[in-house]
């Protein structure tokens, strides 16, 4: 899906075109003009509720470039068999309705003197207000051997869409007995639990599948997000089946060879049948372009707007930001999109603002009905966004419990995806 | 709150008595509530409702006139009682516009409700009133702490609210539908303020709803409350 963004990137010269190109918009209205880059759980919900709680006093666009938007939150629930591809899918026809200007096409480039984002169709789009919630791109080199042009053979699988169906159809190819290999990403990356939630649902398919597959998780931390959850809900469900290799005993991968589906880890080469490569992670790439990054390729907002630290007039949503204590996830996003949609519209048409709040809980599925959650309240600080107080699902808790949980999730996912999408 | 094991759907006597008269629209409710604030000061609602200066009105609507155990009522009061008085919505309709004309002799002072959509609305918020716990409908639980009258009556900032409510409906959808989470649109704000109570104080074991109210004031339960009211499906 949103891998393509780097076929568009390249040349200088397109950019340059770009930007010569005629407005998108016609200007000369008067009226204040937010443009908002991606469409996710971010970009739409800010998009959408600025439309909505400016009564027609602000002009809204977002520049989406997939016309269906896959969510990445539940798509390993596609995976385990548990949902289908089509009920991850959401489209922007109910916020075009609602007042947002909806653009699909790249932002391939922001000319932050002229307050301009140049589109990859040739576009410009011009700008009081630019909002970039781009989500993730991958760090170069972040795993030797592991490229895009890789991603094929050794899908990420973490953006949704169609490299989740290839990583479904390379699991359920994997002969029986096989082996399914996860390199799992360094610290920060979106999603904290996602991959062991994948862990979790692959092996679910594979118990009801493929009973004596092996799964491998060669892992670069130490640690990981509801690990005792996890390693007692695998111990429970999938007895055997799953090897997690922390750093110390050779979990940190020297080289993937997506030729001979072979991963080379404390100078061993394990031979495997599937291999799911998700990198080191970075902001969303136009966060980058737009020069509002950091070395660690993050982008620093101010905790109680979302505005980006390099330029009053970006501000940064969800994965791409660095905020402070919130995970990277869609609840987050989607809870930072509401502060920022209030301090954008109370900066352009004086509305009331209100101190910012920020809420997130994830949900993660160990096996069919036993669902997990980990979550936090967070307020906003001089210094970034600090967490007040937080839970966790303990080990131990009744089936009922679990069972409850994993509806609560999904009722979560048909409040959020309303919430963004309209 | 989560899915239903525990959830107890009062299937209240009061609403099945209720809306047979002509002058009550049950989407009053809301407004209703808004209104019986003014009543509060005289008449309690709730678990631990006692006599003040007016009775209390947990589960007034249908229930036979007089029948508060221990309230000195007007002698015209206990006559039209013993000959039969129930208050049905028609009986207290009459008696809201103005309680002495209804009943000449009575101790209630007050002048009386003019507005015949007012009254409405209140006998709509009436009915949801449970007899036992005094708090309304469907989504009460045994268990759920008394919340003290001084904390129903605290006026709630509904533009506070809104701006609030956008961490809500991240799960309660807005629309008021619900897949898996319950939807809180449209309920009355004592009863809303009741179970946010709840779960802040642990009294409810949610862990996520725990978290969120943990976060909030008196103040900001009553601007959500407020807020949630005033939302119609």
């Amino acid at each position: 899906m949103k891998l393509d963004r780097r076929g568009f990137l390249g040349t200088g010269v397109a950019v340059a075109a770009a930007l010569a190109a005629p407005m998108v918009l016609a200007g000369g209205h008067g009226k204040p003009r937010v443009v908002v880059v991606g469409g996710g759980a971010g970009g739409a919900t800010a998009a959408r509720y600025i439309a909505k709680d400016s009564n027609g006093e602000i002009d809204v666009t977002l520049i989406e470039p997939t016309r269906t938007y896959y969510t990445c939150f539940f798509s390993n629930l596609y995976l385990g068999g548990l949902r289908d591809m089509s009920s991850l899918g959401h489209t922007y026809g109910a916020m075009a309705f609602q007042g947002v200007n909806v653009v699909h096409d790249w932002a391939i480039g922001v000319d932050r003197d002229a307050k301009v984002v140049a589109l990859a169709g040739g576009g410009r789009v011009p700008y009081d207000k630019l909002i970039l919630s781009p989500g993730i791109d991958f760090r170069e080199e972040a795993v030797q051997g592991w490229d895009l042009s890789s991603q094929n053979a050794m899908p990420h699988a973490y953006k949704a869409g169609s490299q989740t169906e290839l990583l479904k159809a390379q699991v359920e190819a994997i002969p029986q007995g096989g082996i399914f290999a996860m390199v799992a990403p360094p610290n920060p990356f979106r999603c904290p639990p996602g991959p062991y939630e994948r862990v979790s649902m692959v092996a679910h398919y594979f118990k009801n599948n493929n009973p004596t597959a092996k799964i491998i998780i060669f892992d670069p931390k130490p640690a990981f997000s509801k690990q005792a959850l996890f390693t007692d809900g695998w111990s429970r469900h999938y007895s055997g089946m799953i090897d997690w290799i922390n750093p110390d005993f050779g979990g940190k991968v020297d080289e993937v060879r997506p030729g001979s589906m072979e991963v080379v880890a404390d100078g061993e080469v394990v031979k495997v049948d599937a291999c799911n490569v998700i990198p080191a992670m970075k902001a969303g790439l136009i966060a980058e372009q737009a020069g509002v990054t950091n070395e660690a390729g993050w982008a620093p907002v101010d905790p109680h707007t979302m505005a980006s630290r390099a330029d009053e007039n970006i501000y940064v949503l969800g994965d791409s930001s660095q905020q402070g204590d919130m995970p990277k996830s869609g609840f987050s996003a989607n809870s930072q999109a509401k502060v920022c949609a209030m301090a954008v519209r109370g900066a352009l048409t004086g509305s009331s603002i209100f101190p910012a709040r920020f809420a997130n809980t994830c949900w993660s599925l160990i096996e069919t009905n036993d669902g997990v959650k980990v979550g936090a309240s967070y307020e906003a600080t001089d210094e970034k966004i600090a967490k007040i107080d937080g839970f966790i699902s303990q080990v131990g808790e009744d089936d009922a419990t679990r069972a409850a949980t994993y509806e609560e999730s999904v009722g979560w996912y048909a409040g959020i995806t309303a919430d963004m999408m309209g | 709150m989560l899915v239903n094991t525990r959830a107890i759907f009062f299937v209240l006597p009061a609403l099945l008595l209720g809306f047979a008269s002509p002058v009550l629209s049950d989407d009053h409710a809301g407004t209703g509530a808004q209104l019986f604030q003014s009543c509060i000061s005289c008449h309690e609602i709730g678990p631990d409702a006692r006599n003040k200066v007016g009775p209390p009105l947990n589960g007034i609507i249908g229930s036979p006139a007089a029948n508060s155990e221990g309230f000195r009522y007007s002698r015209a009061l206990v006559a039209r009682a013993e000959a039969g008085l129930v208050w049905d919505e028609a009986a207290l309709d009459d008696f809201m516009a103005n309680p002495s004309a209804f009943i000449p002799g009575t101790r209630m002072s007050f002048s009386g409700v003019r507005k015949k959509s007012d009254r409405a609305a209140l006998l709509a918020f009436m009915a949801t009133l449970v007899p036992e716990t005094g708090l309304g409908v469907a989504h009460l639980e045994p268990g759920d702490p008394e919340v003290t009258p001084e904390i129903l009556a605290i006026e709630g900032n509904v533009e506070y609210g809104k701006y609030l409510s956008a961490t809500c409906v991240t799960c309660h959808q807005a629309s008021g539908k619900s897949d898996g989470i319950p939807p809180i649109i449209n309920w009355p704000a004592p009863a809303f303020v009741t179970v946010l109570h709840a779960y802040r104080s642990k009294a409810r074991d949610n862990q996520v709803m725990q978290q969120i109210a943990g976060t909030l004031s008196d103040e900001e339960i009553a601007a959500l409350a407020a807020y949630y009211e005033s939302i119609q499906p």
